[in-house]
């Protein structure tokens, strides 16, 4: 059975559950601070790194501003290049329509490469429910597969085990799914390796159907493309007959000379890495080379309403690099389960309310899952301004406004007084506790008044904007919380 | 296919989404400023090369000088080490000699590239020595497009030894924006920057998970333009 994010806790309550465990939380504490140094290394390698990112932004910008052109483009240049072009207006319809292509190859086995886009669809379970099996490849969704758990960073889903953990979770799952692990397999990560290796190539080797996402599409020359590290991205995309890649509209660039912003960008930003091992270009299909049917399946599921939104719509900008979560104070307490889909940190906090729509207690508290301290602004590649959009869905859950849900324009209501006010003065209150996080919500507070806690304390001229990033408070979430009773939703 | 009804309605809702962009708005004038640089610093030939070689073994390729004549030794050095017995050697590497003299030198069976060499029997290949299409010197990386000494991507990724020749200086660009700048998008490219990798458990890096789990790089100098 593969696990759904579909009825999570609010994020407070999930938040709390989180923090209350101490490996998770001393597994996340030491793997974000890892890549944090490590990314500000590579970062620091590129002296033009802030022009880079003006770049990545304006691209971006340019891209959305007339996404119709570039989506068509694509579309055209996808199919001159000999592949079939499908468009999803939801999570559903991208799943039927992969469904559909797969029974019609006649397969009951896939072979899958990470893929938070088809996480969003819960591909996996409708893939199962039509007798379909899907195999994660990459060694952390493997990880999550067997142990029937969820993604828990965007990078590193499984950052939440560790070598213990998925000793036992090979040994004891790995036979039910295919080759099982070698006998006295031990917890060195090499070994580890070496089992994930075994156990998948019967897979690779096997499978006529691969599926996978694409970091980026270029409308010009209707390019894909996958960057990666282990190899089995590769497998996926070259060794089957057929592939279908789900990935979202938003995913597109104008042209083939933007790659050299972002392949720049992306690598160092995400694995803190000069060039991630492997990156995987296709346009279309090649003959006798590679797949000979390639299916790209447009998804929307509700990013046109965040495109409908002038200031969320930059959360559309989004790489996934992850670096917004690893300088996040609250999501390194919180952990990635907390935030009930598989966008965790603070880019999940802003776009998961807007691709679902103000729907539950967890969409409505998530704009509040945030000190609003602005690292996550600091080191975005693409400059998505994380804390102006967060204050900007805290006002709407707060007094209610414009909205649009599945292409229609709404209004929604403002949310019950009582409930809000505890969310605001919570998240403010730890705010409050920690004034680093004050200097940049100082910067942000004159645009949203109301969610302004009332005391100010200490002279506020004192603090300066520092483009350092913030240490982590002494007191946890979790004390926190219970200490100010917080408990929304 | 449902296809038809929505593919309007998705861009029915994102043209509705844009109101706000004035109509007149053609793409470009939402202007991108490009005041990055197109390389990181002016480099010597052999500079480029120091800097690829040095980058390329930082991501734990290992890599290799040699001078043209001196090729179908070395690689049949690194064969031998190996214990290699099956290589595959795509056609037209650098010159198509250096499948003879690597059979005479090494005393490997070479196999050539056919539709008959399914990915199942490239998994019995032990190593597979290949050209590529550009290395760029900033990031450590060999790009291959299926060019010629390239072939098939499968072949560079099924077997557990790689053997990459890069020709010195002409094939090595500084950067990123210019190796594609070189590159023609509608081939099939792999970009390889060291042999695959993994840091999913607890963060510690571990070389070689799907893909070759060796890769050498040898820059050949003297070769000159094919
Ligand atoms: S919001 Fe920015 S920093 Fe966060 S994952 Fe997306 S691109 Fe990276």
């Amino acid at each position: 059975m593969s696990r759904t994010y579909v009825g999570m806790p609010a994020f407070p309550r999930a938040a709390a559950q989180a923090t209350g465990d101490a490996t998770l939380r001393a597994n996340l504490r030491r793997a974000t601070h890892t890549i944090r140094a490590r990314r500000a290394q590579a970062v620091a390698e590129l002296t033009d790194w802030e022009e880079l990112r003006a770049a990545a932004a304006a691209i971006k910008d340019r891209t959305l501003r007339h996404l119709d052109h570039y989506l068509t483009r694509l579309e055209e240049n996808v199919t001159r290049a000999g592949g079939t072009v499908h468009w999803a207006a939801d999570a559903d319809e991208a799943n039927r329509i992969v469904t559909g292509l797969v029974r019609a190859t006649g397969e009951s086995e896939v072979v899958k490469v990470k893929s938070m886009t088809t996480q969003e669809t819960g591909l996996n379970t409708a893939l199962e429910k039509a007798g379909i099996r899907a195999y994660e490849t990459d060694l952390a969704e493997l990880i999550v597969q067997l142990a029937d758990d969820l993604p828990s960073h965007i990078l590193v889903p499984a950052i939440h085990r560790g070598r213990g953990e998925i000793r036992d979770i090979f040994r004891d799952r790995m036979g039910d799914w295919g080759r099982p692990a070698p006998e006295g397999l031990t917890d060195r990560p090499a070994d580890l390796a070496e089992a994930a290796r075994l156990h998948l190539r019967e897979k690779f080797l096997a499978a006529k159907v691969g599926i996978s996402g694409a970091n980026f599409l270029v409308a010009e020359t209707g390019t894909a493309v996958v960057v990666e590290s282990e190899g089995n991205g590769r497998m996926c995309l070259t060794l089957p007959e057929t592939l279908i890649s789900v990935v979202g509209i938003e995913k597109v660039v104008p042209a083939w000379r933007d790659l050299e912003v972002f392949l720049q960008l992306l690598p160092r930003s995400s694995t803190a890495e000069r060039m991630n091992p492997y990156t995987s270009l296709w346009t279309g299909t090649t003959d006798d080379d590679g797949p000979r049917a390639f299916h790209l399946v447009l998804l929307d599921n509700g990013r046109t309403d965040a495109l409908a939104d002038h200031v969320g719509r930059q959360a559309l900008r989004c790489i996934r690099c992850s670096a917004c979560l690893n300088v996040c104070p609250v999501y390194e307490r919180a952990g990635g389960h907390a935030y009930g889909s598989p966008y965790p940190g603070p880019i999940g906090a802003i776009l998961t309310p807007q691709l679902r729509g103000p729907a539950s207690a967890l969409e409505e508290s998530l704009p509040f899952a945030s000190t609003l301290c602005g690292a996550c602004y600091e080191v975005c590649p693409v400059a998505i301004d994380i804390p102006e959009v967060l204050l900007h869905l805290r006002e709407r859950v707060a007094e209610g406004g414009e909205v649009t849900v599945r292409g229609v324009r709404t209004r929604v209501r403002p949310a019950k007084r009582r409930s809000v006010e505890r969310a605001a003065m919570g998240a403010a209150g730890w705010t409050f506790d920690h004034p680093w996080a004050l200097r940049r919500a100082q910067r942000l507070a004159g645009r949203a008044r109301r969610l302004r806690p009332r005391r100010l304390p200490g002279p506020l001229g004192a603090w300066t904007d520092s483009r350092e990033l913030p240490e982590v408070p002494a007191e946890s979430f979790r004390d926190w919380w219970s200490r100010t009773r917080g408990n929304a939703g | 296919m449902s296809g038809g009804t929505s593919r309007e309605r998705v861009l029915g809702r994102v043209r509705r989404a844009l109101a706000d962009v004035p109509r007149y708005e053609r793409p470009h004038d939402h202007l991108v400023p490009r005041d990055y640089r197109l390389a990181h610093g002016t480099r010597t030939p052999a500079e480029a090369a120091a800097l690829l070689a040095a980058n390329l073994t930082d991501y734990r390729a290992v890599v290799h000088r040699t001078e043209a004549a001196g090729l179908p030794a070395l690689v049949a050095r690194l064969l031998g080490r190996r214990g290699a017995r099956r290589v595959v050697v795509p056609p037209g590497l650098p010159d198509d000699c250096l499948a003879k003299e690597l059979l005479a030198a090494a005393a490997v069976e070479v196999v050539g590239d056919s539709p008959a060499l399914t990915a199942r029997a490239l998994d019995g290949v032990d190593s597979v020595v290949t050209g590529c299409a550009l290395a760029i010197a900033e990031t450590g990386t060999v790009v291959l497009d299926a060019g010629p000494g390239q072939g098939r991507r499968a072949l560079t990724l099924v077997p557990d030894h790689h053997v990459c020749v890069v020709r010195v200086p002409d094939q090595v660009v500084d950067s990123v924006p210019q190796a594609l700048a070189r590159l023609a998008p509608h081939r099939p490219l792999t970009w390889i920057s060291g042999p695959s990798a993994t840091s999913d458990i607890e963060l510690d890096r571990v070389e070689g998970v799907h893909g070759p789990r060796t890769l050498e790089v040898v820059l050949v100098e003297g070769s000159g333009p094919r």
